[in-house]
């Protein structure tokens, strides 16, 4: 039975990438290679206002002083940044007024990827979804924004908001991940090209789950996007990210920023299916996704969630993070991390409780497959001041094969006496006894595992909106194999 | 020439010191010995002492216990009264207690005792000198010096220190009680090497005390090699019970042959600042190794448990149970890793950390951290980190005992987890007494040896105050 389990879990690996086609669009290209010039030239592209250059050449300078780090359990290829292309932009003939003027190449790649920007198609259904679609280093369509603006929220690309309210712009941008957080944040900061912003007025609840869908199309150019959620007073907002690549043998770069502000009483939901190209079987090309996601509870209340769904990526370094400033506010993670062949994850999450009564939860399941090694590190701190605090965390991890490797690196540290952590894990491949159980009533041993995987990571899965459960539970069967799921 | 005058504590004054007695250090080295002394020296010259950029010393600075300035010896000072330094009865050396002043091997007059059952025991200075081939064969062979400065240090500076030898098949037919006492009228920095071989199917249990005598501030450098052979079995407990002004860097090395059991007791009832690096090499299969921790902290202590626990072949247990009560401005640190390899398959490897916080000034961090490279496995950690349980609290004070009574009574129950795996009846009994006492803020630096005190103290009970029921 055991050799049976093992042949499945053989096939397992043999899953391929569903979305490693290219598209031919025409597209123009900043020049190769990262310098003062280049900077000036996305920012002029852009045509951005004086006071975002000033912004990015001060990032590119700090940038300059900073070496990668070389923490995290990652072998990571030396990255020559003057051989990447840090601008990459469909070409389009005019500004775009309606759905039927984006490029038919364009709509036809999103709906295989299955995403239908058709706003018509969509209102048909019971609830939209609207999506800011993002390929390469612009965002091309952002559906929903009229319906979206009678309530006030504004939800567009972050070029659009750069444009039309830079004051909100100036006043948020970097003030959760400001540019000198890390190499890679300086780097985003430096040469960003787009993104999404959103901003929820004051006591509005988001009718409809926002999208930004991420697509990398272009050879040898690196995506550096940039969101930024704003949840006014008692605002509420479910936010989903998805992203694909085509397949290609050299590795790509992927330097995100996320930066979510939650006033008083307000609640944001990330969710994420990350499906960047992992490379193929021999660990050959894929996605370096190199992200920095913090949110900060501002307010008494607040409530920031993450949920994310890594199965894509050669390699993966990322935490997404709660500030817990305001009293009782509560920061939630949720992970479920597979990787696969010769994937590396680095990724976890860190709670800062700096208010009062703050809780916080994460629940992390890592599964590795193939020759991969899959690390969930992550950190609680619970400050002096941050009295009655609470915190929960269990980060299991499941190996599939002989020749994977799955870590865990928690930091606790806790610094009063009427706070409360709680932290465990454990770490095991599939129990023999529950594959028999299964098989004994006539479930196949692919089934089974499929069935095991599944139950072990519902825990997350059942966090994420409808729409995304059904992709990630379909991506998590993808990654793991045909069948399995 | 052979003693240093109070100076901080420097790499440069290290290697000179080094440099400067090169010849005296040296003098009894079998050749092999001494490769393994100056190769111990070019990697201290190259790593250094520890500092708070490293990773496993993020948190544990030195700074403040480096720039005290110490003495240091490269002799035994002059003769002391070793009675009115132990307070306690010292029996008869051929019992199994061996005594150690400042680092330095006590008597003398019987530096090696060999025993009638094959067991040796006593001074590795002599030891080097009478069975160089047995100390080659094992010496600096776990203790890594290659990534750790004191190590290094130490191997580099080897004099003195402790040798057990239980041969094969030999069973220790009681405790050996290990006795480090720190007394000097300076501020003085050592450093002991300890060496110790159990056989193939041999058992020892080896109490080892690290105790300070005043409250002179002191810097041990402290290096323990354990070699455990095929279903060699050893029960092992330090006791760390010294003054505010001291700095304790122990490392032990274990390396367990197939099928060997290792039972190691860590308890630290007080000490200015406390790292305890604990490794474990499984080097066979089937082996077992458990560490308990416990650790009552207070004023501005400060303890370190760093433990590395090396899977290297399929089938061994491991468990790390360590747990803690902080009160004041004390902080903890513990620090698990457990590594297991490609090739340990059937590796069941559990790790648990427990504090108490009794203050909003005393600090914990915790780091219970998994590194696996293979499926066959069951590990798990859990870390909690609170205060006492509110609901047991109540529980207690609606039966009538009083809140300090009830607070006393839960501490000293969570303790007792650690305290009830001790072996040795009287040693557990003992320890009992002096976490009691701890806990009431009653025991202040060393009590003297643990096994022999002529005037064993009074237990102490917990009274049920009826007079404010």
């Amino acid at each position: 039975m055991e050799s049976e389990a093992n042949n499945i879990l053989e096939e397992v690996t043999q899953g391929d990438y569903k979305y490693g086609f290219v598209t031919d669009i025409e597209t123009e290209y900043a020049p190769v290679g990262l310098s003062e010039d280049t900077i000036r030239y996305i920012s002029t592209k852009k045509n951005e206002p004086g006071f975002m250059l000033e912004f990015r050449l001060k990032a590119y300078r700090h940038w300059l002083t900073m070496v990668q780090p070389k923490w995290a359990h990652l072998n990571i290829d030396p990255i020559n940044f003057q051989e990447i292309i840090f601008y990459a932009a469909p070409k389009k003939k005019k500004e775009l007024t309606s759905i039927d003027e984006v490029d038919p190449e364009l709509l036809a790649t999103f709906n295989k990827l299955g995403i239908s920007l058709d706003e018509q198609k969509k209102l048909a259904g019971v609830a939209g979804v609207a999506v800011d679609a993002v390929i390469d280093s612009v965002s091309v369509k952002t559906t929903f924004s009229e319906t979206l603006s009678k309530h006030g929220i504004i939800f567009c690309s972050f070029s659009e908001a750069v444009q039309n309210h830079p004051e909100l712009v100036k006043q948020y941008m970097g003030s959760v991940v400001p540019y000198t957080d890390n190499y890679f944040a300086a780097l985003n900061s430096a040469v960003f090209s787009d993104g999404s912003f959103c901003f929820i007025p004051k006591g509005v609840r988001c009718p409809m789950e926002l999208s930004t869908y991420f697509r990398i199309n272009a050879a040898n150019t690196g995506q550096f996007e940039r969101t930024l959620i704003v949840a006014e007073e008692g605002a509420y907002v479910s936010y989903m990210e998805g992203c694909t690549a085509p397949q290609r043998d050299e590795n790509q770069l992927h330097a995100a920023i996320v930066e979510i502000i939650a006033m008083k009483d307000a609640e944001v939901k990330y969710s994420t299916v990350q499906n960047w190209y992992p490379g193929d079987k021999n660990g050959l090309g894929g996605i370096y996704n190199f992200v920095t996601k913090r949110g900060i509870c501002k307010g008494n209340n607040s409530k920031i969630s993450w949920t994310q769904v890594e199965t894509g990526s050669s390699i993966t370094w990322k935490y997404p993070s709660c500030i817990l400033l305001g009293d009782h506010s509560v920061g939630e993670f949720y992970s479920v991390a597979v990787t696969n062949n010769y994937q590396q994850a680095d990724t976890g999450t860190k709670m800062m409780h700096l208010g009062k009564n703050t809780r916080s939860t994460i629940i992390s399941k890592g599964i590795s497959a193939g020759k991969s090694n899959n690390s969930y590190r992550g950190l609680v701190r619970i400050s002096k001041n941050a009295i009655n605090s609470r915190n929960y965390s269990q980060c299991d991890s499941l190996l599939l094969g002989a020749k994977c490797g799955a870590h865990t690196w928690p930091y606790i540290q806790v610094d009063n006496k009427s706070s409360i952590v709680e932290h465990e894990a454990t770490t095991s491949k599939i129990s023999e006894d529950q594959l028999f159980y299964c098989q004994q009533r006539g479930i196949s041993a692919e089934s089974a595992i499929g069935l095991i995987v599944n139950g072990y990571a519902k825990e997350v899965l059942k966090q994420l909106p409808m729409e995304f459960a059904m992709e990630a539970q379909k991506l998590l069967s993808i990654s793991l194999e045909g069948s399995v799921g | 020439m052979q003693t240093e005058s109070k100076e901080p504590v420097t790499q440069k004054r290290f290697i000179d010191l080094f440099e400067k007695n090169r010849a005296f250090l040296s003098a009894n080295d079998t050749p092999g010995l001494n490769v393994t002394r100056v190769k111990a020296m070019a990697s201290f010259a190259k790593l250094g002492f520890p500092d708070t950029s490293m990773e496993s010393w993020r948190l544990t600075s030195l700074e403040e216990s480096f720039e005290r300035g110490y003495d240091y010896h490269l002799q035994p000072m002059e003769e002391v009264d070793v009675q009115k330094v132990f307070r306690c009865n010292i029996p008869h050396l051929d019992t199994a207690v061996i005594g150690q002043l400042n680092g330095w091997y006590v008597s003398k007059d019987v530096p090696l005792m060999e025993l009638g059952n094959g067991i040796i025991m006593g001074s590795l200075a002599e030891a080097r000198k009478k069975y160089p081939q047995l100390i080659e064969k094992y010496f600096g062979t776990i203790a890594d010096d290659t990534n750790d400065g004191f190590t290094a240090l130490n191997t580099a500076f080897t004099q003195d220190g402790v040798f057990i030898y239980v041969p094969d098949n030999v069973k220790s037919p009681k405790p050996v009680q290990l006795i480090n006492v720190i007394h000097h009228d300076e501020n003085l920095f050592l450093q002991s090497r300890n060496l110790i071989i159990v056989g193939s199917n041999a058992m020892l249990s080896l109490v080892h005390c690290d105790d300070s005598y005043n409250h002179q501030a002191s810097f041990s450098n402290v290096v323990t090699e354990v070699h455990l052979g095929e279903h060699g079995a050893m029960d092992h407990y330090k006791l760390q019970n010294l003054n505010n002004n001291s700095t304790l860097i122990s490392s032990v090395f274990f390396r367990m042959a197939a099928s060997a059991s290792l039972d190691s007791h860590y308890l630290s009832l007080n000490g200015g600042l406390l790292r305890n690096n604990i490794r474990v090499l499984f080097n066979g299969p089937n082996g077992n190794a458990s560490i308990y921790g416990l650790y009552l902290m207070d004023r501005k202590q400060h303890v370190d448990n760093n433990l590395f626990i090396d899977h290297a072949y399929p089938g061994c247990t491991s468990s790390e149970t360590f747990k803690g009560i902080l009160d004041e401005h004390a902080r903890a640190i513990f620090n698990g890793h457990v590594l297991v390899r490609r090739d340990a398959a059937k590796t069941d490897a559990r790790q648990s950390n427990k504090n108490i916080l009794l203050t909003d000034t005393a600090r914990v961090n915790s780091k219970p951290f998994l590194e696996i490279y293979n499926d066959d496995v069951k590990c798990s950690h859990g870390s909690t980190t609170g205060q006492l349980d509110q609901e047991s609290m109540f529980y207690l004070r609606q039966r009538g005992i009083g809140e300090e009574t009830a607070r006393m009574l839960l501490m000293f129950a969570f303790a007792d987890e650690i305290v009830a795996r001790i072996a040795i009846p009287q040693l557990r009994q003992r320890i009992e007494d002096m976490v009691k006492k701890r806990l009431q803020g009653e025991l202040q630096i060393c009590e003297q040896c643990v096994l022999h005190c002529s005037t064993p103290e009074h237990p102490i009970e917990f009274q049920i105050d009826l007079g404010k029921i």
